[in-house]
């Protein structure tokens, strides 16, 4: 994924909420990133820094929150715990999976002023 | 900078429309903030001192994207309108094979296409020039068409119930995976020039994809291609993915590509029959609303 666009969605949804709540500073931003989501922690953190310079998130502190990842397994009938895409089944050994869990990434909590 | 999408200098620019958006105006009262219940007061605190509060967000990163995404699916399938997301790395074929599609069914089918690349309009000129109607989006610097890209876009090249819409994405196997435009199937196409474990390498752009076109099977007798372990891969990647080997060069197999267009751009004609025929539709609604949410 592409952490810079997905960095400026953050900070969005982080000015939305200063505009509705009237907040001046943000000082920290808790982020949930799945498992499966292709989000690369590390990447996120300096494309956030990045586009939050000059905003009211300018220097926030990025707290980030791994969720685990899930899926169903088709061969199995069953759901199974998935670390990363393209990892096979670790019941049965095969591919046949459906992502249920930790494929997406939300803003989850602000701390403001 | 656009608060409300995004855009500004330097970013997305639709080829022969002004940049003019239609906001809902933001609430420009300033607020008073409160504090655990307290009445609301307004107050200055000195700075690194100033008492914080927590606020519940709880929102998908994407979910802005997703809803511009909602919008055009929801306005295709009510006119009918086959819409497909074409995703490759650069250089693959995508243009080429648009050509062909175009020069075998344009006399039977209406199709249109957006083109989407960093720079340049060069691709929707040669789409104009094999006889369909094309805009181009220029991304500037970005790397992967959005949803709100594609309404404006729309809003342009203003498609006919019943069209095939093709989407040329930018050349890019990574990002726009995560960027639901709207379409109905993305179509991922992977050249034999390219690595036969391009699957595994990119696992979630061949997994949303219902097709995938293997062009440039006219080389193979060149090239060192290890086509049984690249099917391979792309099946396990994705098990219901439905694989064409092509040629957009030559033609080969071209008619199979045809058939799989032309039974989905049947069942989208049907869904947008049935919707018209419901006794409250609003069957003559435009694809895409200049004001968004």
């Amino acid at each position: 994924m592409h952490e810079m666009t997905l960095a400026e969605s953050v900070l969005q949804i982080i000015e939305d909420a200063a505009r509705r709540e009237g907040l001046r500073h943000v000082r920290a931003v808790w982020l949930e990133i799945g498992q499966l989501s292709s989000v690369e922690p590390e990447a996120m953190r300096f494309c956030f820094d990045a586009v939050a310079r000059d905003s009211v998130a300018e220097g926030a502190r990025l707290e980030i929150v791994t969720t685990a990842g899930a899926a169903w397994c088709n061969a199995c009938s069953a759901p199974v715990a998935l670390v990363e895409l393209g990892a096979p089944c670790p019941r049965c050994g095969g591919y046949r999976l459906r992502p249920t869990e930790g494929t997406g990434m939300r803003v989850m909590e602000l701390e403001a002023e | 900078m656009c608060t409300t999408c995004g855009c500004g200098l330097g970013e997305p620019g639709v080829e022969g429309a002004p940049h003019v958006h239609e906001h809902q105006d933001a609430d420009g009262a300033v607020h008073a903030h409160t504090h655990d219940g307290a009445p609301a007061h307004v107050h200055a605190h000195a700075p690194g001192l100033e008492p914080s509060r927590m606020l519940r967000i709880e929102q998908d990163i994407l979910a802005k994207n997703d809803a511009y995404a909602a919008q055009n699916r929801g306005a295709f399938e009510q006119r009918g309108i086959f819409a497909l997301n074409l995703v490759s790395s650069p250089g693959a074929g995508k243009t080429a094979l648009l050509v062909r599609t175009i020069q075998a069914l344009g006399a039977r089918f209406s199709i249109c296409v957006i083109e989407g690349d960093q720079q340049t309009s060069r691709d929707a000129e040669r789409i104009r020039a094999a006889g369909a109607p094309a805009v181009q989006i220029n991304t500037g610097k970005g790397c992967h068409l959005d949803a709100h890209m594609v309404a404006h876009a729309l809003e342009r090249l203003d498609p006919p119930r019943d069209a095939i819409l093709m989407i040329e994405n930018v050349g890019n196997l990574v990002c726009p995976a995560a960027f639901d435009l709207g379409e109905a199937h993305k179509v991922v196409v992977l050249s034999v020039t390219e690595g036969e474990d391009k699957p595994l390498k990119y696992p979630d752009m061949f997994r949303r994809a219902s097709v995938m076109l293997l062009n440039k099977i006219d080389l193979l007798p060149h090239i060192e291609f290890d086509l049984e372990s690249c099917l391979g891969y792309a099946r396990r990647t994705n098990p219901d993915l439905v694989i064409i080997g092509v040629s957009a060069a030559t033609g080969e197999s071209i008619p199979e590509w045809l058939a799989w267009l032309e039974q989905g751009a049947g069942r989208a004609w049907a869904m947008g029959r049935s919707i018209a025929q419901r006794p409250d539709s609003a069957s003559q609604a435009p694809v895409a609303r200049s004001t968004m949410p």
